[in-house]
């Protein structure tokens, strides 16, 4: 599951709560500055072995999954 | 076989404070942004200073600590970006302000990791050839290519110097060096010379180039973290050691943020980084030095600990280096 491997990446990189992470969180929602999604980012890249090239498109957690799901 | 080891260190830093809040009256910034996204709180930038004497400063201190002349020095490496002039060089300036007459002279330029690529330099110069006495000093005034009206970039770097001095001896001082480069990403952390102008072009042909630093945080942060994991466990690899047998990892001082997410990743306590960035910024070449100056000026090593630099920066380039504290 694309989206509980996401929630699991942000909840460990950002010790947020599990419950705070729906698809329509944004990262503003979350506080996120721009080096906490550098670091989503990598860990998505890496745990999904796909590369990212445009990091700022992705503005919540929606995004983010539906961009590793086009790229599987 | 000949062994090597640092026999002494110095470091110097502009008296010049220069605080977030100060920064804050000249760019569209804040103390809390800066802080929560690099950990830097001040930086020390020159009053006109500029990177020969700093870094004449610094090697005074290091052949003071090391207890020998400066007559005695083989050769003086510099590791800067940010040179007095292109020609003479830093270290030959520093030669000529120490009174080093014996010695042979030279920069290196590797950005950040300069630092690391000149030890290795250097200690091979010592293993290989009749040398006893190297001074490596790592200088930058970064204050002259950052643009002051970039709050992106101007917040993070700061001027000062570092040195070592290193020594031919029978007891093993530095031990694996790691060192790389990357020069296809070159564009990701740039700062141009100067273009290309004489009499046979055309002034429209001319390509529009400043010499501000320019970068790209999120594919240097990538890099960064990246390189600062992989060599630190290729260093323990062959070293045959792990890192609870490491006493302290002195890495470049670039952002804080950086560093921590490399200390999750290797799994390993923050405390084990010495960070000093909160005070300095980022003093590209000069950081792992003023770093290690102040461990030991601190007396927090003790002979036969084990120290892992690690360095990153433009070019790309990449480098670290497990060394055996034996002073």
């Amino acid at each position: 599951m694309v989206f509980e491997k996401v929630k699991e990446i942000i909840v460990d990189q950002l010790g947020v709560d599990e419950e705070e992470i729906t698809l329509e969180t944004t990262f503003e929602d979350l506080g996120v500055d721009s080096l906490d999604l550098f670091q989503i980012v990598i860990e998505i890249e890496e745990s999904f072995n796909i590369k990212i090239e445009n990091a700022e498109d992705i503005k919540c957690v929606k995004d983010a999954v539906e961009f590793i799901e086009a790229q599987k | 076989m000949k062994e090597v080891y640092i026999s002494g260190t110095g470091k110097y830093l502009p008296e010049n404070i220069v605080t977030n809040d100060d920064l804050a009256k000249i760019v569209d910034t804040s103390d809390e942004w800066i802080t929560t996204r690099t950990g830097i709180k001040e930086r020390r930038i020159s009053s006109g200073e500029d990177t020969s004497l700093m870094a004449t400063y610094a090697a005074k201190l290091a052949l003071e600590n090391a207890g020998i002349s400066a007559e005695e020095l083989d050769f003086i490496i510099v590791a800067t970006t940010t040179p007095d002039n292109f020609t003479p060089s830093t270290a030959c300036l520093v030669q000529s302000n120490l009174g080093a007459a014996k010695a042979a002279a030279f920069d290196i330029n590797a950005a950040c990791t300069g630092f690391i690529y000149a030890l290795n330099v250097a200690t091979h110069l010592l293993k290989s050839g009749p040398y006893k006495h190297i001074l490596v000093i790592g200088a930058e005034t970064l204050s002259k290519i950052v643009n002051w009206k970039d709050r992106n970039t101007c917040v993070l770097f700061g001027d000062g110097a570092g040195a070592i001095v290193l020594s031919a001896s029978m007891k093993k001082g530095v031990g694996t060096i790691i060192l790389g480069s990357d020069g296809q990403k070159g564009e990701v952390l740039q700062s141009h010379a100067l273009p290309v102008i004489n009499p046979f072009i055309k002034t429209n042909d001319l390509q529009d180039k400043n010499h501000y630093v320019a970068m790209d945080g999120r594919e240097v942060f990538k890099f960064a973290t990246g390189v600062m994991v992989d060599s630190i466990e290729k260093l323990l690899q062959r070293e045959e050691i792990n890192l609870s047998e490491v006493k302290y990892i002195v890495p470049h001082q670039a952002n804080f943020r950086i560093i921590d997410y490399a200390a999750k990743k290797l799994d390993v306590d923050i405390n084990k980084f010495y960070v000093n960035l909160d005070k300095y910024g980022n003093t590209s070449s000069a950081s792992i030095p003023i770093a290690l100056d102040e461990l030991n000026k601190k007396g927090l090593l003790n002979k036969n600990d084990n120290v892992i630099m690690v360095g990153f920066g433009g070019g790309l380039t990449f480098g670290a280096a497990l060394v055996k504290w034996q002073k």
